[in-house]
Order: structure tokens, then sequence, then C-alpha cells
């Protein structure tokens, strides 16, 4: 019987072996032609470092995983692993038994390979709380380590942390947005607990958006929380808004919706809408030149007696839960590109009868704003936003 | 009889009834009948001219009658027509 070193010695005159610098020109060269590079060490091995553009197959699932990652037997296939042993048992497997007509093992491994100074790929990796606090979400594979290490990046931008943001708020900081701005010029009233559920008796007369930080990092401190006590208007939300990746939109009046709609538009900032009264809620995900704008569905506010506001009129406290955590949901949906999120269709949840209704909404193609191309907008034009508020102000 | 889906801002004008069914060969006959049956409703749906309001959007089941033919828009029996006014709330 062979010792474990005659094997590997036996193994490495039967098969071909390549030099470190031979991979090295072919990465380099950008022309591969076809070259397919194994890595076929263990999990955490090739989690550390491994060669740029290596795929992944470890040696013990040889046999089950070589052809899902290399369907062409034809193809040259260079396999390494640390120190080239296990990679040429491996290329002889190949070879031998599984019919590959071109299996090379790389001299040295990734040993040699770093000792030449040659790069490595480092991939990011979550640190071990973190993979235990989103463990749910790495075990789907619509998010995954790839879509939860988007999230981690993401910067989202909640408009009010009310009834809408409040819910919105706690789902997006607990799915581990990276960065949660809050725009809010208000204070926590007693009336707001009803459904902002953010908000605490003990914190009653502090501003919303401190209230919001507060249980935001209590839920996940890691979320870096950027805190906006204002109104949004014509004369800061470019500022403001520019650089998040996504925008929820739970304002209650219509001339921050019409301003946020064009400034959104101007700077390709999809948005997240939703708004609610009495016991029914709508919801819809503004994609501009993706989809239709805001100005696209709605080309003008209505008058003053069709557009009551919960202030004055009432809401189910939890009818903005349901509607906020959908929003929640839209935004992870677009920051992690699974699914099909609401573009071009308007939802409407009515609670009375527990009826979800799906409406089309269809670019506008006479859209006084998003028919523009944004680039064709100057920025004269930009510094002079119609004067939403006097527009508006029968709306209330 | 094509039912309409009233919203919650006309709901004070239909007697607070969230569904109303109503007869009429398209959109506009349907929304007439519903603005006779209910006066409250016309000023809120109509303009002077007789148009519909450019505020309120009318959906033909999932589909806004502004791309399709407006108030000529034929209607079925078994048709929903949903009255859709923006909200802001939030």
């Amino acid at each position: 019987m062979p010792s474990g070193a005659e094997l590997i010695r036996q193994a490495k005159e039967q098969i071909t072996e390549v030099d470190p610098s031979e991979v090295h020109e072919l990465l380099g060269n950008g022309h591969r032609n076809g070259t397919v590079l194994v890595d076929v060490r263990e999990q955490q091995e090739f989690e550390e470092a491994h060669l740029p553009g290596a795929v992944h197959v470890p040696r013990g699932h040889l046999e089950s995983r070589i052809e899902g990652a290399v369907g062409d037997k034809s193809a040259r296939v260079i396999l390494y692993c640390a120190s080239g042993n296990r990679s040429a048992r491996a290329a002889k497997t190949l070879a031998e038994e599984l019919g590959y007509e071109r299996p090379e093992s790389m001299t040295g491994g990734i040993t040699l390979w770093k000792d030449r100074g040659y790069e490595v790929d480092v991939p990011r990796r979550l640190t071990e709380e973190q993979r235990e606090r989103y463990s749910r979400h790495l075990l789907v594979p619509e998010i995954g380590l790839e879509g939860q290490l988007k999230l981690l990046d993401a910067k989202v931008l909640l408009l009010g942390a009310g009834g809408l943001g409040a819910p919105a708020a706690f789902y997006l900081a607990a799915a581990g947005v990276g960065t949660l701005g809050i725009v809010d010029d208000d204070v926590v009233d007693l009336s707001n607990l009803q459904r902002q559920i953010v908000h605490t008796v003990d914190r009653v007369g502090m501003p919303k958006v401190d209230s919001a930080e507060q249980a935001i990092h209590e839920l996940n401190p890691g979320v870096n929380v950027v805190k906006y006590k204002t109104r949004l208007d014509a004369s800061n939300i470019m500022e403001i808004i520019e650089g998040y990746d996504v925008i929820v939109d739970g304002v209650d009046n219509f001339p921050t919706r019409y301003l946020l709609n064009d400034a959104t538009v101007r700077l390709k900032i999809p948005v997240v809408s939703a708004s609610i009264l009495g016991f029914d809620g709508q919801l819809s995900v503004f994609a501009p030149y993706d989809g239709p704008c805001y100005r696209c569905l709605y080309p003008t506010p209505p008058p003053a007696e069709l557009a009551p506001s919960c202030g004055a009129n009432g809401v189910l406290g939890a009818l903005p839960g349901i509607m906020g955590v959908l929003q929640a949901i839209e935004v992870v949906k677009l920051i992690t590109g699974s699914g099909e999120p609401m573009i071009g269709r308007l939802l409407l949840y009515e609670a009375l009868s527990t009826s979800f209704t799906d409406l089309k909404v269809r670019r506008d193609p006479d859209c006084p704003i998003c028919s523009r191309d944004p680039e064709s907008i100057s920025d004269d034009e930009l510094g002079v936003f119609p004067d939403y508020e006097q527009f508006c102000a029968a709306a209330g | 009889m094509s039912t309409i889906k009233i919203p919650p801002v006309l709901r004070p004008s239909t007697g607070g009834e969230r569904e109303i069914s109503a007869d009429g060969a398209n959109v506009g006959e349907v929304l007439r009948k519903l603005a006779e049956d209910h006066p409250a409703t016309a000023s809120q749906l109509f303009g002077d001219d007789g148009s519909l309001n450019r505020y309120v959007n009318v959906y033909l089941n999932d589909e806004d009658v502004r791309v399709l033919d407006g108030l000529d828009t034929a209607v079925k029996d078994d048709d929903t027509l949903v009255i859709l006014p923006a909200m802001a709330g939030g």
C-alpha cells in the first residue's frame, strides 16, 4: 500500500502542472480563453482569500459539484489548493474518472502564488455578531450574504418619523440598512403614540428624530443614524436627499410630496411612497425613468375638501403599521434586487373589507417632469422650484 | 350593473357606502348615474364642462381609463370601477 506522500507524488507525475507565473499571466492579460480557475480548498480557506476570478469547488464535493461549475469538459481547468497537493489529486480525478480533457494543477498553490507577490481577492465578510444577527436573511437565497452586504452598504432616507416612518424605521434598522437618514421637524406628542411606535411615553416632547434614533439604536446599534430636524422644502431638499439610494416617503402633505417627486426625478432616486387615511392605504414605488413618477399618477393635488389629513380625519393606528412595513419590504427588494418592486403599480389596501387591489400606473408621455431628460433641467431651473406651498395651499 | 369602489373622501357623499352598483354602458354613464343617485359627488367627480376632474383617477378594473377611452370606455356588468383620489396622509 503506498503512503499518502507516495500517492501525491504519483499523481503529480501523471497530471500536468502549471507554474503560478503562467496563471498570473493568463489572468493579467484578460484573455482567459475559456480557462476556468478552480479553488479546491475548504470553505473557510476560500473565504479568507482566493485567486481573482476563481470558482470554489471543495475537493470533498468535487464529483458532485464540478460539472455545475465547469460544464465544458474540453475546457482548460486549472485547479489550485494551498500548496499543490490536493489540487494534484483533484486533477487526477477529473482526468481519470470524470472525463475532463485538460485538468491542470497549479504548483505550490496559493501559498507560492502569494510568495510571488501576486494579488488575491479577500472577500468581504460579516462579523460573527452580524452573521448571527442576520442569519435568517442569510438563509433566504433572495438575500443571502450578497444581499445582506448590500443592505449594510445602503443609505435610506425616511421622510417623516411618524405613522409610516416608525414601522419602516424599525424594520429597516432590524434588516441592517447601514445608514438611515430621518427628516422630521416635529416633537413627540401623546396623540402620536396611537400609531407612531418608535416613540414612547417618556419621550413625549422630545424631537422625533432623537426619539427615533434612540429606538433604532436600541434595536440595532450598528445602524448609522443621520438626523435632519427640519422641514423639507425647496431650499434644502437637494442637499438633504443627494447620496441616498432609496427614499421612503411618509410625509403628511401634498406640497412636500410634489417637491420630493421633482427633486428625486432630477437625481434619479427611487421613492417608496405610501399614504394613509382612515382605514385605507396606498403604496407605490416611483423609480425615475424606469416607471411613472408621482405626477404621472396624480398630475394635480385635489382641492382641500377631498384631501383631508390624518390629523383632521383620523386614522386606524395599525394602518400605517401595515403600509410602513410594506414600504420597508419594497426598500429591501430595491436594494437587494429581488422580486418585482411596485414600480408602475399602485396597491390599495382597504382594511374594513380586508382587500388588496393592484392597479397599473403608466408613465405620462406629457408629464411636466419625468418626460424630460434630467440633464436638460439646468441648475437655474433647479434653484427655482415652482412654489408648491402656494400651489397646494388649499390642500392642507 | 357594475360596481364602483368609493374612496374614503367621497363616502360622506354616498351615505357612507363603500361600494355602489350602477348601470351604464360606459364609464361616463356609470359615473353620471352615481352622481345622479348621490348628487353631492357630482362636483367632486366632474368639472363644469362635464369632463372628469384632473385630480380624480378612475380605474376600470386595474387599468386607468385615461389610457383606455376615457369616459367612453365600455363597461361590462361584472366590471369594477375604482375612484382614486390622491391621499397625502402619513
